[in-house]
């Protein structure tokens, strides 16, 4: 086996470096690992994790986005299409389930309605052949640790959905397992069961001190219980770092969006630890982004700071700073709104506050602006968080001259201006530019050349950036201020005078 | 008017001619098996045609060997039916419907049309008719009664269940014998009752398959009940089946606590 690691050692997906078993310091290792169905589409899209032994690890994601077949891969259940997943540095990819040293907790619980809980418990352990007086001792343990015991002879559908997952989960660490996969264990358990189990569960993994896989969509769930928090979306990781890192370093639009309220706007960086977004400068700590580069901006809601300006409508700017207050004011302020509307939410406030130049913020606070309020915003230098555009301006595809003057791009001909054309030839390979902001989006489908789904939305404070998937599976981006729901159906026309043709350079 | 109405739509007027149905069809027939298995010829009760089973050791054989027969024929149609089953319900097989469709096809057909077909069969090539050709006809026309209740627990039962066994260490044998066979069990009791009580009474197949050589015990009803100064004995025959099939129908209530078998 050490040989075989010491290979594997060699490879370049390998980023830890160290080759021999005895160092390394992950239990779990997944390596590029890609899962395609039968179908094309990739469950899986070049995965890469390393988990540390003792580890809280939580996958999240919304549906669909490959958490579970990840999951499924670590246990055994899936077999991975390409890449490799390393266990304790020994290559398991295409173990079977019943050889790793792994136990899964399942979604609907999969608790055997042929036996009561305590052969149940003891299924493993019977397989394994251990002494009945050893396994009646391991039974009672386990089941004591998931605060079971006592309902040993039950049968299992007698029992409820919270004790039905405890006995689950006392069946898997009955086995004593280096890895514990948890797959949504607690989404069929109602919300105030839910939270005594996360608070059981985190008190289990301190307890047992072996290594946790969580699966959940629940980031409140994941930002509770883990160690390290991995967001995945379409297959792939989008970050991966401990709560808080997640929470207020969100590394893309997505991660920003998914996790929590969040404020995102279109900025650009002019330098280090300078960004200027709604018309206005501010000062930032992020650095290294270059300068004058568009950049995404991120403000959590509660890190915006608001006062009642309506009293002294003209000299804010030159307003003194009040040394009792939470923050700095006055000269520092920079934005100004009207709170649009305001929902009490329990702990604290919600408001929407526009600006005169149209940007809409989304505040929390605990104190109340009723709407009409004239309010100054600020935000702190360290809550600005800034993030590399993933898309700028541009849509970029590669297209065909066809005879007839129309370009070829997306699985469709499309009429473009002739001189955009000028001078190429047909089946001429192209390089096809068109801008965010001139897609048109057609409420019925048929009005468009092409159709195609809403399939994510970001609100960039005065408009949204629309991710359209064709039904060919292209994606583009729109720039749009017309509200549109996740999964419209939409047509799609591009007017000819915004494409923009370019020469492939070769 | 309203009251017509209200009795056209109450659910209890509609029961009635099933009612009327079963009292004829079911009921009365029994109460006449009854009646003739207790009376002589004469319509005097007595209950020589009971001692005379008893001490009858042709319909005892007969009884035994048809017992005997059905027994075989329900094992050979578990043995053929469940992996049957089994492969027809398991996804990772991806078996196409025309699998499923294959068992049904011969279910179209007149159950004595097939057997006739079967005859045509064995003697086209030249196979003896018999003992094997009858377990074979059996065997051939109960086999669906055999894998629909099993196939229909099987393709019911939560596949993470099975997942659930080889992630707590079992290998495919394993989680087969400890998992998926105790909880297909529903299924085997219902297969088991749907093959074997209709083989134990059946006459017609075996009367094509052997040639009229090997009797089974319904055979042996037939002859007597149709035979008029016997029919009183072959009541008594008729009732000894019955109370045998009513024990194998308890045998079928034995529920595990898992899903039904569907059929029965």
């Amino acid at each position: 086996m050490k040989e075989e690691t010491l290979l594997g050692g060699g490879r370049s997906s390998r980023s830890d470096g160290k080759t021999l078993r005895a160092k390394n310091p992950f239990i779990i290792e997944v390596n590029h690992v890609s899962k395609q169905f039968e179908d094309g589409k990739y469950a899986l899209n070049d995965v890469s994790l390393q988990v540390k032994k003792g580890e809280f690890v939580t996958l999240l994601g919304p549906s669909g986005c490959g958490k579970t077949t990840l999951l499924r891969c670590i246990a055994g259940f899936q077999v991975a299409s390409s890449g490799d997943i390393l266990l304790k540095g020994e290559d398991v990819t295409k173990t079977p389930p019943y050889q790793r040293p792994v136990n899964t907790v399942f979604q609907k619980y999969a608790l055997f309605p042929h036996l009561n809980v305590f052969n149940n418990v003891a299924f493993g352990l019977k397989l394994k052949k251990e002494a009945p007086d050893v396994i009646k001792k391991k039974v009672r343990r386990a089941l004591k640790m998931a605060n079971m015991t006592g309902y040993e002879e039950r049968k299992v559908d007698t029992l409820s959905g919270g004790q039905q997952q405890r006995v689950a989960i006392a069946r898997a660490i009955v086995n004593e397992p280096e890895v514990l996969l948890l797959d949504e264990p607690l989404s069929a358990l109602d919300l105030k069961m839910r939270h005594d189990m996360q608070i059981e569960l985190k008190e289990l993994h301190e307890k047992l001190g072996i290594t946790f896989i969580y699966v959940t969509h629940d980031q409140e769930e994941a930002l509770t219980l883990s160690d390290r928090v991995v967001v995945m979306n379409e297959g792939k990781i989008k970050q991966i770092g401990t709560p808080t890192d997640i929470y207020n370093e969100p590394q893309n639009c997505f991660v920003a969006d998914f996790i929590g309220e969040s404020n995102i706007l279109s900025g650009t960086m002019i330098r280090d630890k300078k960004v200027e977004f709604c018309g206005q400068q501010f000062d930032c700590i992020d650095t290294g982004f270059g300068e004058n580069q568009p950049v995404d901006v991120v403000i959590r809601p509660e890190d915006i700071y608001i006062w009642d300006v309506s009293n002294q409508p003209s000299a804010v700017s030159q307003q003194e700073d009040d040394p009792e207050d939470r923050v700095p004011k006055g000269k520092f302020t920079k934005l100004y709104g009207e709170v649009q509307s305001c929902i009490f939410k329990g702990v604290h406030y919600e408001m929407r506050v526009l600006t005169p130049d149209g940007y809409e913020f989304l505040i929390q606070d605990y104190h109340e602006f009723l709407p009409g309020t004239n309010v100054g915003m600020l935000v702190k230098p360290e809550d600005i968080q800034i993030m590399k555009k993933e898309h700028y301006l541009y849509n970029y595809f590669e297209g065909e001259v066809l005879k007839n003057g129309k370009v070829r791009f997306i699985d469709a001909e499309w009429e473009v201006m002739p001189k955009q054309t000028e001078g190429m030839e047909a089946g001429e390979k192209v390089q096809v530019r068109v801008p965010f902001r001139s897609i048109d989006l057609q409420d019925y489908e048929e009005e468009g050349k092409l159709s195609g789904e809403v399939h994510f939305i970001l609100y960039k404070g005065n408009h949204y950036q629309l991710t359209i998937r064709t039904d060919e599976g292209h994606d583009l981006y729109v720039n749009t201020n017309d509200v549109w729901d996740d999964g419209d159906r939409v047509g799609i026309v591009i007017p000819p005078k915004e494409i923009l043709i370019n020469k492939l350079a070769d | 008017m309203s009251k017509l109405i209200q009795i056209v739509s109450s659910r209890r007027t509609w029961a009635w001619p099933y009612i009327l149905f079963m009292l004829l069809f079911v009921v009365l027939p029994l109460i006449l098996v009854g009646y003739y298995a207790l009376t002589d010829i004469n319509g005097t009760f007595t209950l020589r045609n009971f001692a005379k089973f008893f001490t009858h050791s042709e319909a005892i054989q007969t009884f035994l060997y048809s017992v005997m027969i059905a027994v075989f024929n329900t094992l050979i149609c578990l043995l053929i039916g469940y992996p049957a089953a089994y492969i027809m319900a398991m996804e990772d097989f991806r078996t196409p419907k025309v699998m499923a469709m294959l068992f049904i096809l011969p279910m179209w057909i007149n159950f004595l049309l097939r057997t006739v077909a079967t005859v045509e069969l064995f003697n086209m090539f030249g196979l003896p008719l018999g003992e094997g050709a009858l377990l074979f006809g059996l065997c051939y026309d109960y086999l669906p009664f055999m894998i629909y209740p099993i196939y229909n627990t099987l393709q019911k039962m939560d596949t993470s269940l099975i997942e659930a066994a080889q992630d707590l260490g079992a290998n495919r044998a394993q989680s087969f014998w400890k998992v998926i066979v105790p909880l297909s069990m529903p299924g085997i009791y219902s297969g088991i009752v749907m093959v074997f009580m209709p083989t134990v009474s059946t006459f017609a197949i075996a009367e094509l398959l052997t040639h009229n050589n090997i009797k089974l015990f319904g055979s042996l009803i037939q002859d007597y009940i149709t035979t008029t100064d016997l029919l009183n004995y072959g009541a008594v025959l008729s009732l000894v089946l019955l109370v045998i099939i009513g024990l194998t129908s308890f045998f079928g209530d034995h529920d595990s606590g898992g899903e039904k078998g569907g059929l029965v």
